[in-house]
């Protein structure tokens, strides 16, 4: 269990953070490792909140729910308030500030303006989970930067691929960034 | 290379099936399975089979019977109130030994219960659902890669033994995704039923030569002309009240399971060589049961978990030799209480046996099993 | 020179178990004369049941013969249809079996104009289990859980089965033989799911009930409320009350069938992957 390594993407529905979710698991695979992952999975409709739980290990992953999360993104208020629970102590939360006021006093928050960063670098902002994506691998490097870079080129809807590895180095920018101002 | 999938469980289990060479399914919407049908709805057209949402469960499950009847492997999948609505069908199938398969997705109970959380309340039902008595396999995975392999395994003990298998998974399986190489035909087997090698004139349904418990299977259409009836029947399928042959009949459908319990068996044991402590899990719980486990060792309590995978047949004899002389045997499921009911009933009366039961959607943590584990330990 | 039912029939399995003077008979009797005239092979005929009296007519026919549940015949019958569509299908279903407990599966299978030929035998009683009221019988009638008289509304079978899709409706009754066979026939030929009402009698659990214990004083009174479709047209609402249309009554050969879009789905699918890589 040591090398265990709990994620979790929350936003409210539609934001994309399902395939966030998908893409670091299978990002993860693709290094030898082993992951699940676990919607959310309510009567949901668009708009709610939503997250995507994703486990990481070096080993086979037996309980595949999480029980201490490593890493929490939130791009949303409410889905903060209804996902941020069950976070290990020293937890990486990293929010958009723009959406998420109140972090409830946890410590090692993160808040970097994906979205605008997105609009601003792309025109678009269906590529938020992905600059969300870029900024998770580059504050916890649970995966390496090419391996998702990799992943994203392959499962990126052709002809988007150019636009979503640019969002993802749009994300390891600015965690880069808000990490050198720690 | 194989493939290499990310699918959900659901997904995992409607691919197999198609592997296992399920060319019917007959559904109804139901959640948490109903990602099922919707795959089936899309992959099954492309294989030349037959995808059908049918007006209420117990149609779908009939659809089935009826599939399999005319010569197809079928599969119908469902969960609560659904299961409940299928058992008149289930026995249906067991009394006229209609290959089938169902994959009950158990989600908490009982009635609406809680349609998008998990729970193993069915274990019982899956046993007893239906009315009358009858035999019954019923196989439980933990893992997406398993749940392939026995998806095909439920096909082909279904085939094999003419009888419905019943899959028993829950939501967290169900919507859960885990990343693994989809197994090659070359890692499996796939049975088809046997064909009887009679002439119509001399051919009866349920006649099976000396040394034999499952009889040859004509479908439908082939020259046959049989009748199969949901009433008591003799070797000829028509309907009889003679004691002696009502039983005769009835008991071989139980032998054919009893006699071949060493191919329809499964389980899987971790670290029970020197165990003093048996954990007995099945399904998701017994993935945190062996996270549980493995913790406790590191404090040097001696604890194994014995796994069913085959849930029915129950496996007894193993169950009472590895109870036996242990300090404890602590059974965690999600429910109030069901396959401790089979420990308590085969192990020996000098064994403590504690359950650690949990309902309510959420599923049983490791820790909770910890410190079961510590209680007794 | 009289017609030879033997070879249809599983004689080692006679005596049947109906009561002498059933009306069961002259339908199944109806429905082999129909299924001769198709010429069709045995060996590609199934015949699927409920349960009841009238359910219990596959056990007597060689044919591929399916004795199922209560109510749901069509259900395993569509199971069996899909697999080979090529094949002939018959249900043949009592009034409380197929309007009762399967009236779901009934409309369905009406909505989904399947190629399937059902066959009920309406005797306004559920016989076999001694005589309760079905949704058939008519208000007033006394049935063993209808001591007082029935209270109950009954159903209109072939409206409903209009109403819900059926494309060959009609209805007959056990004092003309014949017609029922014209009927049977017409529905065997259809090509899609066809509905043959048959109103028949059960002098002994509905006759003897409602003064009406003799066969052919039952039978009479059938044909008394029956009408002719051309009758029936002349008739007004007051003289038609309690009555019913004898005739085919609704014929439609435009809507699709099941088995047929269900082929036309799998070769459009087959088309468009055949293109596309099947996604993971």
């Amino acid at each position: 269990m040591a090398d265990r390594f709990e994620a979790r993407f929350s936003a409210v529905g539609g934001q994309g953070v399902i395939l966030a979710g998908d893409l670091l698991a299978r990002a993860a695979y693709e290094e030898g490792k082993f992951s699940v992952q676990s919607p959310t999975y309510t009567a949901q409709v668009r708009g709610g909140p939503t997250k995507i739980d994703v486990i990481i290990s070096e080993e086979k992953i037996l309980y595949p729910r999480t029980m201490a999360i490593d890493f929490f993104l939130s791009l949303a208020q409410r889905s903060f308030d209804s996902f941020g629970v069950g976070l290990k102590p020293g937890c990486t939360i990293l929010v958009d500030p723009n959406l998420v006021h109140d972090c409830k006093g946890h410590k090692n928050v993160y808040r970097i303006p994906v979205i605008d960063l997105t609009h601003t670098g792309l025109g678009r902002i269906v590529y938020t989970s992905v600059v969300a994506l870029g900024a998770m691998v580059e504050l916890t490097h649970v995966v390496k930067n090419e391996t998702i870079q990799k992943i994203v080129e392959k499962h990126a809807p052709k002809g988007t691929e150019k636009q979503n590895l640019k969002a993802l180095d749009i994300g390891f920018s600015a965690a880069a960034a808000a990490k050198a101002d720690e | 290379m194989s493939q290499v999938v990310f699918w959900t469980g659901n997904e995992v289990t409607a691919e197999a099936g198609i592997a296992a060479g399920c060319r019917f399914f007959g559904g109804y919407p139901i959640t948490p399975s109903s990602e099922i049908a919707a795959v089936m709805a899309k992959r099954l057209p492309m294989e030349n089979g037959i995808f059908i949402q049918m007006e209420d469960e117990i149609a779908a499950m009939g659809a089935c019977i009826g599939a399999a009847m005319a010569g197809a492997k079928s599969m119908t999948a469902t969960s609560g109130p659904g299961f409940s609505l299928k058992q008149e069908h289930i026995g249906f199938a067991c009394m006229v030994e209609a290959p089938c398969v169902i994959v009950n997705v158990q989600r908490g109970g009982p009635s609406t219960g809680l349609p998008t959380h998990p729970a193993q309340s069915d274990l019982m039902q899956a046993r007893w659902g239906t009315h009358g008595d009858h035999a019954i396999i019923a196989l439980a995975p933990a893992y997406l890669r398993e749940l392939y392999l026995e998806i095909i395994r439920a096909f082909n003990l279904s085939e094999k033994f003419r009888l419905p298998v019943i899959v028993l998974i829950d939501e967290i399986l169900g919507h859960m995704s885990e990343c693994f190489e989809v197994p090659e035909p070359h890692e499996y087997t796939i049975f088809n039923r046997v064909k009887t090698d009679k002439s119509p004139e001399e051919y009866n349904p349920y006649e099976v030569s000396d040394g034999e418990l499952v009889p040859p299977m004509a479908n439908y259409f082939e020259g046959y002309r049989f009748h199969a009836t949901g009433l008591n029947h003799d070797k000829t399928g028509f309907p009889t009240t003679d004691q002696v042959l009502c039983q005769t009949d009835e008991v071989r459908k139980h032998e054919k399971i009893a006699q071949n319990r060493a191919e329809i068996d499964s389980w899987e044991e971790i670290m029970l060589d020197d165990a003093e402590v048996l954990v007995i899990a099945f399904g998701s719980t017994a993935r945190g049961a062996q996270t549980a486990v493995e913790e406790v060792r590191k404090d040097g309590i001696r604890a194994g978990l014995f796994r069913p995978i085959t849930v029915w047949p129950f496996p007894e004899e193993r169950v009472r030799e590895l109870a036996q002389g242990k300090k404890a045997v602590i059974v965690a499921e999600m429910n109030l209480g069901q396959m401790i009911l089979e420990v308590e009933r085969v192990a020996h009366s000098d064994v403590k046996i504690v359950g650690c039961q949990k309902i309510g959607g959420i599923p049983i943590e490791p820790y909770e099993i910890v410190a079961k584990i510590r209680e007794v330990g | 020179m009289a017609f030879d039912y033997t070879p249809y029939l599983r004689m080692s399995k006679m005596p049947h178990l109906w009561c002498p003077g059933c009306g069961i008979g002259i339908v199944v009797k109806s429905m082999i004369r129909a299924i001769d005239r198709m010429g069709w092979d045995k060996n590609d005929i199934a015949v699927v049941s409920g349960i009841g009296c009238t359910s219990r007519a596959p056990g007597y026919l060689d044919m591929n013969t399916l004795h199922t549940t209560h109510g749901r015949s069509i259900s395993f019958a569509t199971g069996i249809k899909l697999v080979r569509p090529e094949k002939h299908v018959i249900v043949i279903a009592g009034d409380g079996d197929m309007t009762a407990i399967g009236g779901n599966h009934f409309i369905h299978a009406c909505r989904r104009n399947i190629d399937i030929t059902c066959i009920i035998v309406n005797n306004n009683i559920y016989g076999m289990t001694g005589g309760q009221y079905s949704p058939t019988t008519p208000r007033g009638a006394k049935a063993a859980t209808a001591p007082w008289g029935n209270m109950d509304a009954s159903f209109n079978l072939t409206d409903l089965a209009i109403g819900a899709g059926a494309t060959y409706v009609a209805r007959g009754q056990v004092g003309n033989g014949t017609q029922m066979e014209r009927f049977i026939r017409d529905g065997l030929s259809h090509h899609g799911f066809s509905v043959i009402e048959t109103l028949a009698n059960c002098h002994t659990q509905y006759g003897r009930r409602n003064k009406l214990p003799d066969p052919m004083q039952l039978i009479k009174d059938i044909q008394e409320h029956s009408v002719s479709k051309s009758k029936a047209e002349k008739m007004n609402p007051e003289e038609m009350e309690g009555k019913l249309i004898i005739g085919e009554l609704y014929k439609n050969t435009q809507r699709p069938e099941f088995c047929d879009e269900y082929e036309k789905l799998c070769q459009r699918v087959q088309e468009l992957t055949k293109k596309v890589e099947a996604p993971v």
